[in-house]
Parts: structure tokens; sequence; C-alpha cells
């Protein structure tokens, strides 16, 4: 990706996460890693955000709050799964009450593993985000 | 009297992190009452002891709560320990708590952060988390990892901390401290903050006995109850400790007992760094449980008194495993704090509590 056309507002929702992804979610805006210097902004409104970041893995409880969120973003979106379990469920994928990963309820684009994720693969997760938005956006264009 | 009407809160709100769901019953501005709704994050851990055994449910133990991971796998170790007679040597327990420490400085540092932004001092939220990344190099140096640390295991630690890196780590809490109480002196002396904090979601002691609330929460009550000061393990070799307490009652107090809570964290690290032993920090444990076992435990964690309680069945998986965290307490106290107050201080209040609804549910 050479350039990007957009600066992304991401929202961030925490399925059934343990927290230590979505701290690492926040640590990655902060001047630590300063994720904002991709123009990434945390926004509380889904109808302005770009890219879901979700933690933690769906469950009969959240599956619908995690849809709706989605459901509530602007085409073109990207959904970034953030740690392993809103990849697979990792640790906790025999538990009763865990569904499995994020990719249950919702289309994933980018996956980004870890236990806690590291703020390092977010930044990843999120650039490679952005290159799947532009193309999004152009296929939405070319569509019209 | 206005009619009533139901806002809801969350699950997914801009001012917590986590999906915590209150309905507040609001007439005109205030809120007359509020029913938290739980289960987002519930995961059903307990019953993962059937299929882990104990040495294994450790690191499903500290994936309770990425925020005091630390603290609940040192509280089920210790658990277990009672449960079978193990011995800890007593370096194991030095670095047990100097972890645990640095742990509550992350926790206290990252609840200032996201507090301040809940009342729009976003370069605050900013400033304290570049502090924490500093506590967090030192659990990467140390352990490997930076929020799920899987140091502690049945009988001890697994790695040791060797007297050049202690050395380290007492200058880098030194520049902590120097900067921290730069952010301290701003954050409580700074009239827009005591304007939205002071006489704010007010508990009386009697309240906050009653509720039997926990931790910062209560002792910002003036309820004198620290697990600490009971000394168990190294903190039975601190030469002082007094609990922090406040006894105003009100969103102010609980920032201030929070805020000097760091400073007397940092002190305990470095009187337990200049007494550290030499030696094994490991017991090889062998064996399982007794059938019929049983054990408790209680360990103060940044949010609160944590209740631990095992029962061994005779094979390597036990019988059952049952935690009580804080937060589970504090909410009883929420809702009361939350009744009668105006719906632009809602935020501030449930912040102030410091909520960790992964802990409560599990």
């Amino acid at each position: 990706m050479g350039y990007s056309s957009k600066s992304p507002w991401v929202i961030h929702y925490d399925g059934s996460s343990c927290n230590g992804c979505d701290i690492e979610v926040l640590a990655t805006l902060c001047p630590g890693f300063d994720g904002e210097r991709f123009g990434v902004i945390n926004t509380g409104n889904p109808k302005h955000a770009d890219i879901f970041l979700v933690t933690g893995s769906v469950n009969e409880q959240n599956i619908d709050v995690v849809k709706e969120i989605y459901e509530q973003m602007v085409e073109p979106k990207v959904v970034v799964a953030c740690g392993i379990c809103a990849c697979s469920g990792g640790i906790f994928h025999d538990c009763y009450n865990v569904i499995g990963g994020v990719d249950k309820a919702i289309p994933v684009d980018v996956y980004a593993p870890g236990c806690a994720v590291r703020p390092e693969a977010l930044i990843d997760a999120i650039v490679k985000g952005i290159a799947v938005l532009d193309q999004k956006a152009a296929e939405l264009k070319a569509a019209k | 009297m206005g009619k009533s009407t139901i806002i809801p809160f969350g699950p997914q709100h801009p001012v917590l992190p986590e999906p915590l769901h209150l309905d507040l019953v609001v007439e005109d501005e205030t809120v007359i009452d509020c029913i938290p709704q739980i289960g987002f994050v519930h995961r059903g851990l307990e019953k993962l002891v059937e299929t882990r055994d104990y040495n294994q449910f450790i690191y499903v133990a500290e994936r309770i709560c990425g925020i005091c991971a630390m603290g609940h796998s040192l509280g089920y170790a210790e658990t277990v320990e009672s449960l079978m007679g193990v011995e800890v040597p007593k370096r194991g327990e030095y670095l047990r708590v100097i972890w645990h420490e640095l742990s509550r400085i992350h926790s206290h540092l990252l609840w200032l952060g996201l507090a301040a932004d809940a009342f729009g001092f976003e370069s605050m939220f900013m400033h304290c988390w570049r502090l924490r990344e500093r506590i967090l190099d030192i659990f990467e140096k140390t352990t490997g990892g930076r929020v799920i640390l899987s140091v502690v295991a049945v009988g001890g630690v697994v790695r040791d901390i060797d007297s050049a890196v202690l050395l380290e780590i007492e200058n880098v809490l030194d520049g902590i401290k120097g900067d921290y109480e730069k952010i301290v002196k701003t954050l409580l002396s700074d009239t827009s903050i005591k304007n939205r904090t002071v006489g704010v979601g007010h508990i009386s002691n009697e309240d906050a006995i009653s509720l039997s609330m926990v931790g910062p929460f209560a002792r910002a009550s003036n309820v004198n109850y620290d697990v600490r000061m009971f000394g168990k393990g190294a903190y039975g070799d601190l030469s002082d400790f007094e609990p922090i307490l406040d006894a105003q009652g009100d969103c102010y107090a609980r920032i201030k007992v929070r805020c000097l809570e760091v400073i007397q964290s940092i002190d305990i690290i470095k009187e337990l760094i200049s007494k550290i032993p030499q030696g094994d920090i490991i017991t090889k444990v062998k064996g399982s449980p007794a059938d019929g076992a049983q054990a408790a435990n209680v360990l103060e964690q940044p949010r609160g008194e944590c209740y631990y309680y095992a029962r061994g069945n005779g094979s390597k998986y036990l019988e059952r495993m049952r935690m009580r965290t804080p937060t589970s307490q504090n909410l009883a106290g929420m809702t009361v704090a939350l009744k009668g107050c105006d719906l632009a201080d809602v935020n501030m209040i449930i912040l102030t509590i410091d909520p960790c609804i992964s802990c409560t549910e599990r």
C-alpha cells in the first residue's frame, strides 16, 4: 500500500474478551505506539466508523450487539478480529457459553491473532484494513 | 414530577471499553433508578476446571481479566497451594508481590486515563497511558508479555529477576514517580474537575459497610479494609502498611484514594526490592489435591478484595473453583450511587467505581 485514500475511524467493541485485547487496542492509539499517525481516531458512533475492531468471541448475549453495530456502519466497512478469541475462540473455545470467533456473526476481513494481541500486530492489521477499505470503495464505485 | 423514561447505557459506550448495560430510569434529567443487565462477557470459566488440570487452569485463571491478570493467577495459585500444603520459597513470594504491585500501578494508571477521558480531559488520558507504557516495558523485559504475564505457577514463579534488572526497575519507578506526581497535582487541583466530582455520587460509610463494598471504592467512604494489611506472603515483611482512606465518599475522594495508592505501591515495590532474599523461586509440586480438601483465600486486587475457593476430589482436576470478584461486590454500591444523580454525571460515577466486567461475569 503506497498511500491511504482516507483517515480511517475505528470503533471498538468488546465481545467476551478478558480486557487484555481491549487495553491493547486503546494502547495502540496512545503515545507509545501512536496509531493516530495513520489518521486513526477512535469513535463511539458506528455511523462514523470505517473499521470495526472486535475483541473477544461471540456468545448468545452479545451476538446481536455485534451484528447491530456492524449493520449500523456505512459501506464500505472493514472488520478486524483482534486477538485469538475473536479469531477462533482461543483458550475459551470449549466454554459452554462461547459460540466461536467473530466470523460466526459477521464477515471478518483481517485477523490479528495473539493473546493478548500485540499493538504492532494491531497496527499491521489496521494498515491492511485500509487497503481492504480502498478496494471495497473501488468496487462500490464500479458497481454504481 | 416528570414522566419517567428509560435511557439505555451501553453495552457499547465510548466511555467504557467494556460491555456494561444499564437501564437508566430518568425523570427529567435525574436518574431515579438503574437496572444493570449483565452476561455479555460470560464465558463459563469456573466450569473449565473440569477439563483443565490444576496446573493448566492457572493460564485460564489469569485470562479471567486482562487488567488484573497477575492478581488472578496469584490468587488461584495461593488457593491451590494452601489446598495441597505447598510452601513457596521466600524469593518467589517477593517476586510475586513485586509483579502484583506493578500491575496495580498499571491498572490504576489505566483507570486514571479513562476517568480523565470521561470528563473530556483527553490530554491527561494520553499522559497517563504514556506513563503506563513504562510499566508495561518492565513487564515485557521481565516476563516477555505485556498484559498476560504467565509467570506464576503453583509452587512459586517461573522466572527470576536478576539484581541488575531489579535496580533498573527501581530507577524506572523513580522516574515514573516524578512524572506521576506532576500529573496528580494538576488533576487534583483543577477547578473544573472539582466541579464535576466533589459531592457527586456520594456513598456514606454506613452504606458502604451494609452493601459490603470493597477496594478503593469502599476506602473512599472510610472503610478501613485492605487485604494487604493482614500481611500475607511478602506483605508481612513490610515495615509499615496503612490502607489509604478518605472520609468524603464522593467521586473526588475515589480519585484521590486511587491516586495515592499508586505512590504507595511504588514505595512497597522499592522496599521489597531492597529486602529481597536470595534462593529458589519455585517448589516442585507433586501429587494432586486430596479428596474433599477445601481452601479459601483472599487477595487485594487493584479493584478490591477478591475471594477464591477451591475443592479437590483426589484427581489432578479440581472439583470446584469459585471466585467472588471485587466488581460483583461493588455493583450494588454503584446502583445506590447512581440513584438521584444527574444524567450527565452517570459517566463519572461509573468510571470512579472502576468496574471490571469480565472479572464479574467470568
